[in-house]
């Protein structure tokens, strides 16, 4: 999650006030790591430094910072640059998963019994969002699709990786150095 | 898996079942135990006799070996009409492709089984249109099923299920025809009706998104349980929190 490019992006919808941008970033965006007012001010003004926003005159009033900030056409156009370019599809090749199973196969580890217990919590984390789901508003409902989806892929690569252990053992296993 | 213990507290229980069709085994062994008003998902492989399971828990199946038990009443044991009148009166079904006879309406299929347990026709009919009310279908009552969407079908298989208020309902790949959204919805309505009337659930899948519908999941693999892979319990009261 891009922080600068996202509160830019809800500059774009409307001015703001740094306190409403990270309600608004929290509402949606927020959800699990919500957004420290300092980070939204620091980021704030780096874009007002980098010309992609502009800050009001200060308003009288409590609070940090009472400026209203709007985005210029310089910040419009990297957030439409930003929404046009796909997300770099990122094959997770190496992940901790793979590197904990072609260890464990290597060090003569129960890598069957790792996957076993590595299934298990993805099952149980799968029931949680299932649950949350069940009685969430659509953008927790979204973003629980997004992480079950994610899991449910995991649980197939540990399914096939399962099955497969013999024979990426007779891969690794010969590389293991021999004990002194 | 160790051997469950028999006790009334289960509902529903298999203890070292073996099961093979000519000289394929199915089942080598398996032993499981669903607790009353549990929902419990079945996960396996293809191949790995989780279906095969769920038939012998429901009585389709007899064992070659082993024990099935139904709230304290060894089920293998039982003559072929015995296991019939209980998966009629007591057990409900709902199977991948539905299983409704197309040429009846919605509410006939929803109705049948109530009329042949005798409940009286008008009853029956009032009964089938409740549930398919609150399964969000009440305006398909006098369609024909072959008429219906696959997730409106799927919809009135679970409202024929759920219908007869029965002790549990056994469901073989229920989403397996759907698409996912249908196919969450339908097991959303399935597992929420099911939990308010307390009713136990057996649901075998293949599909982990299915299973985490689930409070239980259970693994089969080469024709035995092989363990329990989630209970819901505190983890779902910390996601509670978190909303």
């Amino acid at each position: 999650m891009s922080v600068p490019l996202t509160l830019l992006g809800l500059l774009e919808r409307e001015p703001s006030h740094g306190y409403d941008l990270k309600r608004n970033y929290d509402t949606y965006f927020g959800r699990e790591k919500q957004l420290p007012f300092g980070q939204v001010y620091a980021t704030l003004g780096r874009l007002a430094r980098d010309g992609k926003v502009i800050g009001g005159e200060a308003e009288p009033g409590e609070g940090p910072d009472r400026k209203r900030y709007a985005i210029t056409d310089l910040g419009r156009a990297e957030v439409d640059s930003w929404l046009a370019d796909p997300v770099e599809p990122e094959p997770h090749l190496q992940t901790i998963l793979f590197a904990k199973v072609t260890l464990a196969l290597m060090l003569g580890k129960p890598a069957a019994a790792y996957l076993d217990k590595q299934r298990s919590a993805h099952i149980r984390r799968m029931q949680e969002l299932t649950e949350l789901r069940r009685n969430g508003a659509l953008v927790d409902v979204l973003l629980a699709d997004h992480a079950l989806f994610h899991l449910e892929a995991d649980l197939r690569w540990i399914d096939l990786t399962s099955a497969r252990l013999a024979e990426l053992a007779a891969v690794v296993t010969p590389e293991r150095a021999p004990r002194q | 898996m160790s051997t469950p213990v028999v006790t009334r507290a289960h509902l529903v229980k298999a203890r070292d079942v073996v099961k093979s069709f000519g000289q394929t085994p199915a089942l080598r062994g398996a032993s499981v135990a669903v607790s009353p008003g549990e929902i419990v998902a079945v996960m396996g492989p293809s191949g790995s006799g989780k279906s095969t399971l769920l038939h012998c828990l429901a009585g389709i199946f007899a064992p070659d070996r082993g024990e099935v038990w139904f709230d304290g009443q060894r089920l293998d044991t039982l003559g072929e009409a015995e296991r019939t009148k209980l998966r009629r009166t007591t057990f409900g079904f709902v199977f991948q492709f539905g299983q409704l006879v197309p040429e009846l309406t919605a509410a006939d299929n929803v109705a049948l089984p109530l009329l042949l347990n005798r409940v009286r026709r008008r009853a029956a009919y009032q009964i089938a249109q409740a549930w398919l009310d609150r399964l969000g279908i009440g305006d398909k009552g006098a369609n024909r099923t072959g008429e219906l969407s696959g997730g409106e079908a799927q919809r009135v298989a679970v409202a024929r299920a759920l219908a007869l208020a029965p002790k549990v309902i056994f469901a073989d790949e229920p989403t397996g025809s759907l698409d996912s959204l249908t196919g969450e919805k339908v097991m959303d309505q399935l597992t929420g009706l099911a939990r308010e009337a307390g009713t136990t659930v057996v649901i075998v899948t293949h599909d982990a998104r299915v299973a985490a519908y689930a409070e239980r999941v259970v693994m089969v693999r080469d024709g035995r349980v092989s363990g329990d892979l989630g209970a819901v319990g505190e983890q779902v009261s910390a996601a509670k929190a978190v909303r």
